[in-house]
């Protein structure tokens, strides 16, 4: 069936996650209706406790084509790493 | 510890909420079953039958619209909420079993009962029509049953306290679902406006039986009527709906559902529901 409802991109943090993951996407009429459809589609399993959800058209995404000037630049700067540190235990999430 | 993958936090979690085919387990198991002091067991048993069976047959309805929804996300929303039922289902008919000492299961319930010993409203048995007709099927039922449930949170019976406990937060969600759509579809196109009344004028002689007292009753049905009442003109208002003005469909000398007196659609449905069931008895897989 074609129909003309809007995409909407779905996220879900998870009951022991920190931030919200991008799960999939869904059709919707509005924005109530995307939140009731990603509750029914993705956390059936008892997933998630929180839910985001925006209209595909309103992510600006970076263009495949732009790849090499966007990205390539810090592919060689090791020394943004914070990796020469030694990470306190109690410091968590790093 | 963080998931990146929401997906991940199944794998740690043990899979005994699962049911996998037959021969799962008594989902009371481990339950302290026995009967409050003071409580008439069979009493009991009967109206746990009652709200089991409303459940189940709206279950069953619920579960046609698989493949028959007109949105895949809706269909699945649908299911869900059929899965909430059956759940639900399970848990009353199994209290059922319990309370009268009889230790019937439930699917000896399910299954083995015909016609006129199912003890659901008619409500529950409506069957076909279109999307109309169903939102407009859900709305009447989960606005009813959120506000008998909430009722039961405080029963004597602390078995079927916590299934009413559990079924508030469910059912919650199904009269929000199905109101938005109420809303949506009477607030929405000319077809879609007709649609919903349509639903609503057919549904509407269903109604009156939902709020009739019956003796075997724990919370008297007829209580429950300007709950229903307040909520459903909200609905209907946002809507702009308006309310049918039909009479209740008589019941056979005044029996209707509650007393076994069903409309011919659920010989159908039972068929459906309990054919597998009875030509292979005691079968697994």
């Amino acid at each position: 069936m074609k129909h003309d409802w809007p995409l909407y991109e779905v996220f879900v943090r998870g009951k022991r996650g920190l931030n919200h993951v991008h799960v999939g996407s869904l059709h919707a009429a509005d924005d109530e209706m995307a939140l009731h459809h990603a509750r029914d589609l993705y956390t059936r399993r008892n997933e998630g406790v929180s839910i985001w959800v925006v209209r595909a058209s309103d992510i600006t995404a970076a263009s495949p084509d732009e790849k090499d000037p966007f990205f390539a630049p810090s592919g060689d700067k090791v020394y943004r790493h914070p990796t020469f540190y030694d990470i306190p235990e109690e410091v968590p999430h790093i | 510890m963080s998931f990146d993958n929401v997906y991940e936090s199944l794998t740690e979690e043990n899979d005994a909420r699962w049911a996998f085919g037959t021969g799962f387990e008594d989902p009371l198991s481990g339950v302290d079953t026995s009967v409050p002091s003071g409580m008439d067991g069979d009493r009991l048993a009967a109206y746990c039958l009652m709200l089991g069976d409303d459940a189940l047959i709206f279950s069953h309805r619920l579960q046609e619209w698989c493949t028959n929804a007109p949105e895949l996300e809706d269909e699945v929303a649908i299911a869900n909420i059929g899965l909430d039922l059956l759940g639900q289902a399970r848990l009353l008919l199994a209290r059922a079993g319990k309370a009268d000492g009889s230790g019937r299961s439930e699917d000896s319930y399910a299954f083995f009962r015909s016609e006129h010993e199912f003890r659901h409203v008619r409500l529950a048995e409506l069957g076909g029509g279109h999307f109309g007709h169903l939102i407009a099927r859900l709305v009447v039922f989960s606005t009813w049953r959120l506000a008998l449930l909430q009722r039961l949170v405080s029963s004597a019976d602390p078995v079927l306290a916590a299934i009413a406990d559990k079924g508030v937060k469910e059912v919650a969600y199904h009269r929000d679902y199905a109101a938005q759509w109420l809303v949506r579809l009477g607030d929405g196109t000319a077809l879609s406006r007709e649609r919903m009344q349509e639903g609503l004028d057919a549904v509407w002689p269903f109604v009156g039986e939902l709020f009739r007292t019956h003796p075997v009753e724990l919370v008297d049905a007829a209580t429950l009527r300007p709950e229903f009442d307040e909520i459903l003109d909200q609905a209907l208002a946002a809507a702009t709906l308006t309310r049918p003005e039909l009479g209740e469909l008589a019941g056979v000398s005044g029996r209707t559902g509650r007393d076994g007196v069903h409309t011919e659609q659920l010989g159908f449905l039972l068929a459906e529901l309990q054919s597998v069931a009875r030509a292979m008895p005691d079968s697994t897989w």
